[in-house]
C-alpha cells in the first residue's frame, strides 16, 4: 500500500549524511529567511505579479541570471571541495568518502554546464537580443516564461536530493553506461540527473526556437542579416546548434532512462546492448554544446572590443563567416572525445583533422579582435580587462585543444588532468569571462547605474591569477599521468605539491568572487555617483543603447529604422532627430501558466525518479490540461494606446 | 476580432517548422540506434520474424489515407466549409485510431510471445522507435479531439484555422516518419 503511494520513496531515503543535512538546513533556513522578508515587506503579490509571471524578456533575463549566479555559487563550492580533497586529504584516508567525492564532481560538471553557463547565456540573450535587433519582445512570450520555469524546475530537481534524500549520481557529468545502468547505479541518483537535464533541456530547446525565430523574424525594418550586431549573429548560430544538438540529448537520455525504468537494453552490458552507442550520441550533443556556450561569448567580446576601441569591428564579414564555419564544424568533431575507443586510424584521423580545422575560423576571430584594437583609442574599462584576459587565456586553451586533437597524443592525454585543464581553460577563459564581461558591460543598461570599476578590476586580477595558478599545475599533472576524478593517490607520485598550488589558485579565485559580490553591493550603495541618465554610458554603437536605462517595458516607443551596421553610432554623428509619432503597441499579458506547466512537468519527473505511478499520471494530465487551457485563451495580449506611450516617454525623458 | 490581437502567422508557422525539425532529429537518433542494434538479437527473434508484409502494408495504407483525408480537410478549410472540415478530420481521427490499434496489437502479440522490449537490444530499439511514432500519433489524436471541439464551438476563425494548419503539418510529418520506419525497419529488415 505504502509503495503504491510513495513508490520507492521511504523514510530511509531522507537525508542523513552530514553534507546532505547541511544542504537541507541551509536550503530550508534560506527559504524561511526569504519568506519572512517577503511577508514582512508585503512583497508576495509584487513578486508574483511583477516578476514570476512576467512575460517581459528583460525580467525573464534577470531571473535567469539570478538563478545562474546562485548555481555558480553552488558549483564553485563543489570545485573547492574537489581541490581541497585532492590537495590535503588525497594521501591517507581522511576527507571525503569516495562516493561523496564522485557525487561532488558529477554535480560540479552538470551544474556548471547546464545551470550556470546556459542560464547566464539565456539571461543575457533574453535581455539584450530584442533590444539589439529593435524588437519589443521575443517571438513567443509564453514559451519564454515556460522555458525559464522549466530551467528553474531543472535547478530545483538537481538540488532536490538535499531535501528529499536518496543519493546523487556518482557517474561523472555525462553518466557513461554501463556504470549509469541500474545494475551498477541502483540508487535514484542517476534518475535525478536524467530528469533534471530532461526538464531543463526541454526549456533550452524551446528557448532556442524562440530566440531563433525572434532573430530571424522580428528584426527592425532595414536590419538585414549582415547588419546585425555580432552578438545577435553568434547567438543565432548558438541557437541553431541548440536546435540541432539538444534533440539528440533528449533522445539519448530517454533511452538511458528506458533502460533504467523499463528494463530495456540499449546500453547495458548484456542482452546485446551497446554502451559505445551512448558515448557517440552523448558527444554528438556534447561537442556542439561546447560551442553553444562559447559562441555567445565571442559575440559579447566583439561588441565590447568595438565599443571600447571606438572603432567599427574589424572584418565583420569574416567574423560572420568564421562563426558559421565554427557552427558547422562543431557537429563534425564529436569523436575526438574518445579516440581511445578504437574506431581505427582512418576514423580517428578524420575527426582529428576536422578538430584542428576549427582552429582556423577561431584564429580569424582572434586576429579580427586584435585588429579592431589596432590604432583604436582603447579605454581600459573592466569589460575590456575581461576581454584582454580572454584573448590570452582562450588562445592558450585553444592551442592545448589542437594538441589533443592529434589522436596519437590523445592516447597519452585522454582522461588525464591535462584534458581537465584544457576544457576549463576554454570554459572559464572563454565562456565565463565572456559572461562576466557582458554582465559588466550591460549592467548599466539593466540597472540604470554602472558597476564600480576599481572593484571590478580587483576581481579580474584575482580571477586571472587564480585561474593560472589553478590550471597550469593541472596541465603539468596531466603530463605526469594524473587522471581526472582522483580522490586518492599514492604519495610516491609526488603530485601533492602541485595539487596544493592548484588549491591555492582556487583560493585566489574565491577572492575574485568575493570582490564581485562586494562590487555589486558597493555599486548599489553608490549608485547615485554612477547613474546612467543618457542610456548610453559607454558611447556604444548598437540599438540597445538608444533606449533609456533601464529600457521601458515596451523597449522602443517607435520601431527603429536601420540602414547601417552600427546604426546608433551613425545616428549620433548625424544628430538628426525627427519629431516622434507614436502608435498603439500590442504587448503580451503576464501569465502564470508557464509556472503551472513546469510544476506539473516537475511532478512527472519526480514520479519517474521514485516510481510513483499515480503522481506521474496527475502530472501528465495537469500539464496537458494547462497547455490546452492556454491555447484556448483568446486574450493573451493587450494594447497600450499611443497617448499612454507618449505620456510614458515624456516622463522617461524628464527623469 | 481586434486586428491587433491577431498573431502574425508567419513566425508561428516558422517556429513550428523548427520544432518539427527538432522532432525529426530525435527520430534520427532513434533510427541510428535501431540501425546499430538491429542485429543484436541476443538469440531472440529478429526483424524477419516480426515482419508480416500484409499487416504492415495495411497499417501503412491506413496512415497514408489518413494523411490524404487530412489534406482534404485543409482544402475544406480553404473553402471555409466548417462541416466538411469536421467530417474529414473525423475520418482522419478514426483512421489514426485504427492505425494505433493495429500497432498496439502487434506490440501485445510480441509481448505475449515472450519477445518483449526487455528480451534483447534489438527489441528495445524496435519497440522504442515504432512506439515513439505511435506516441506521436496518440498526441496527434488528442490534438484532433480538442481542436475539433473548438472548431465545432467557435467555427473557423483565424485562431482555429491557424491551429488546423499546424495540426495538418504535424500529421503529414508523422506520415513521413512512418514512411522511413516502413522502409528502414520493415522493408530492409524483411529482405
Amino acid at each position: 500500500m505504502l509503495e503504491l503511494i510513495f513508490g520507492k520513496l521511504t523514510l530511509e531515503a531522507l537525508p542523513h549524511q552530514w553534507y546532505t543535512l547541511a544542504g537541507t538546513v541551509s536550503i530550508v533556513l534560506g527559504g524561511i529567511a526569504v519568506a519572512i522578508f517577503l511577508t514582512r515587506r508585503n512583497l508576495w503579490r509584487w513578486l508574483w505579479d511583477e516578476w514570476l509571471t512576467s512575460t517581459d524578456p528583460k525580467k525573464i533575463g534577470i531571473m535567469y541570471i539570478i538563478v545562474a549566479a546562485l548555481m555558480l555559487f553552488r558549483g564553485a563550492l563543489d570545485a573547492g571541495m574537489i581541490l581541497v580533497q585532492q590537495a590535503f586529504f588525497a594521501v591517507g584516508n581522511a576527507g571525503l568518502s569516495a562516493d561523496h567525492f564522485q557525487e561532488i564532481f558529477t554535480a560540479h560538471g552538470t551544474i556548471m554546464i547546464f545551470f550556470v553557463t546556459m542560464g547566464f547565456m539565456f539571461g543575457l540573450m533574453n535581455y539584450i537580443i530584442p533590444l539589439q535587433i529593435g524588437a519589443r519582445d521575443v517571438a513567443f512570450p509564453f514559451l519564454n516564461t515556460l522555458s525559464l520555469w522549466l530551467y528553474i524546475a531543472g535547478v530545483i530537481f538537481i538540488n532536490l536530493f538535499f531535501v528529499i534524500g536518496g543519493d546523487f549520481a556518482s557517474t561523472g557529468w555525462l553518466a557513461y553506461p554501463p556504470l549509469s545502468e541500474l545494475e551498477f547505479s541502483p540508487g535514484v541518483g542517476v534518475d535525478y540527473w536524467i530528469w533534471s537535464l530532461q526538464i531543463s533541456g526541454l526549456g533550452s530547446l524551446l528557448g532556442a526556437i524562440n530566440i531563433l525565430v525572434t532573430i530571424l523574424k522580428l528584426r527592425a525594418p532595414g536590419m538585414t542579416l549582415m547588419k546585425m550586431p555580432m552578438f545577435a549573429w553568434t547567438s543565432l548560430c548558438s541557437m541553431v546548434l541548440i536546435i540541432s544538438a539538444f534533440p539528440i540529448l533528449t533522445a539519448t537520455l530517454a533511452l538511458l532512462s528506458l533502460d533504467r525504468l523499463l528494463g530495456m537494453h540499449f546500453f547495458t552490458s548484456d542482452f546485446g546492448g551497446n554502451a559505445m552507442m551512448y558515448i557517440n550520441l552523448i558527444w554528438m550533443w556534447g561537442h556542439p554544446e561546447a560551442y553553444i556556450l562559447i559562441l555567445p561569448s565571442f559575440g559579447i567580446f566583439s561588441e565590447i572590443v568595438a565599443t571600447f576601441s571606438y572603432k567599427r569591428l574589424f572584418g565583420y564579414t569574416s567574423m560572420v563567416l568564421a562563426t558559421i564555419a565554427i557552427t558547422m564544424l562543431s557537429v563534425l568533431v564529436w569523436l575526438h572525445h574518445f579516440f581511445t575507443m578504437g574506431a581505427g586510424a582512418n576514423v580517428n584521423a578524420f575527426f582529428g583533422i576536422m578538430t584542428m580545422i576549427i582552429a582556423i575560423p577561431t584564429g580569424i576571430k582572434v586576429f579580427n579582435w586584435i585588429f579592431t584594437m589596432f590604432r583604436g583609442r582603447i579605454k581600459f574599462t573592466t569589460p575590456m580587462y575581461w576581454f584582454l584576459g580572454f584573448i590570452g587565456t582562450f588562445t592558450l586553451g585553444g592551442m592545448t585543444g589542437v594538441l589533443m586533437a592529434i589522436p596519437a597524443a590523445d592516447f597519452q592525454l585522454h582522461n588525464s588532468l591535462f584534458l581537465v585543464a584544457h576544457f576549463h581553460n576554454t570554459a572559464i577563459g572563454g565562456a565565463l569571462f565572456g559572461i562576466f564581461a557582458g554582465f559588466t558591460y550591460w549592467f548599466p543598461k539593466v540597472m540604470g547605474f554602472k558597476l564600480n570599476e576599481r572593484l571590478g578590476k580587483y576581481a579580474f586580477w584575482c580571477w586571472i591569477i587564480g585561474f593560472f595558478m589553478t590550471f597550469v599545475p593541472l596541465y603539468i599533472l596531466g603530463f605526469m599521468g594524473a587522471t581526472r576524478r582522483l580522490d586518492h593517490y599514492d604519495p610516491a607520485t609526488g603530485w601533492q605539491g602541485l595539487f596544493m598550488i592548484s588549491a591555492l589558485g582556487v583560493g585566489f579565485i574565491s577572492f575574485g568572487v568575493a570582490f564581485q559580490i562586494l562590487q555589486i553591493i558597493i555599486s548599489i550603495r553608490q549608485r547615485k555617483q554612477n547613474l546612467d541618465l543618457s542610456g548610453d554610458p559607454w558611447n556604444g554603437r548598437t540599438l540597445e543603447w538608444t533606449t533609456s536605462s533601464p529600457p521601458p517595458f515596451y523597449n522602443f516607443a517607435i520601431t527603429p529604422k536601420v540602414s547601417e551596421r552600427d546604426q546608433f553610432w551613425t545616428d549620433k554623428t548625424s544628430k538628426h532627430a525627427p519629431k516622434p509619432i507614436y502608435e498603439d503597441i500590442v504587448m503580451p499579458k503576464n501569465t502564470a501558466m508557464g509556472i503551472y506547466v513546469s510544476a506539473f512537468v516537475f511532478l512527472i519527473g519526480f514520479a519517474l525518479v521514485w516510481h510513483i505511478i499515480w503522481l506521474g499520471i496527475v502530472g501528465l494530465i495537469g500539464a496537458i490540461a494547462c497547455v490546452i487551457i492556454r491555447t484556448n485563451d483568446p486574450e493573451t495580449e493587450y494594447v497600450i494606446s499611443a497617448k499612454e506611450i507618449e505620456r510614458l516617454e515624456i516622463r522617461n525623458n524628464i527623469r | 476580432m481586434n486586428k491587433h490581437l491577431e498573431q502574425p502567422n508567419d513566425k508561428i508557422f516558422f517556429g513550428f517548422w523548427v520544432y518539427l525539425m527538432t522532432d525529426l532529429l530525435m527520430f534520427a537518433v532513434l533510427f541510428a540506434t535501431y540501425a546499430v542494434l538491429r542485429n543484436n538479437t541476443f538469440g531472440g527473434i529478429s526483424i524477419q520474424e516480426i515482419f508480416d508484409p500484409p499487416f504492415v502494408l495495411v497499417e501503412t495504407l491506413i496512415l497514408l489515407t489518413s494523411s490524404f483525408t487530412c489534406g482534404l480537410a485543409i482544402l475544406a478549410v480553404n473553402r471555409n466549409n466548417k462541416n466538411l472540415v469536421l467530417t474529414w478530420f473525423r475520418v482522419t481521427f478514426l483512421l489514426g485510431v485504427a492505425f494505433l490499434t493495429m500497432e498496439l496489437t502487434e506490440f501485445s502479440h510480441l509481448i505475449s510471445e515472450g519477445s518483449s522490449f526487455q528480451a534483447s537490444a534489438f527489441l528495445s530499439s524496435f519497440f522504442t522507435l515504432v512506439g515513439t511514432h505511435g506516441l506521436h500519433i496518440a498526441v496527434g489524436l488528442l490534438w484532433i479531439v480538442t481542436l475539433l471541439t473548438k472548431v465545432w464551438k467557435r467555427g473557423l476563425d483565424s485562431g482555429t484555422v491557424r491551429q488546423l494548419t499546424l495540426l495538418s503539418l504535424f500529421w503529414h510529418f508523422l506520415d513521413l516518419v512512418w514512411i522511413f520506419i516502413f522502409t528502414i525497419v520493415y522493408l530492409i529488415g524483411g529482405i
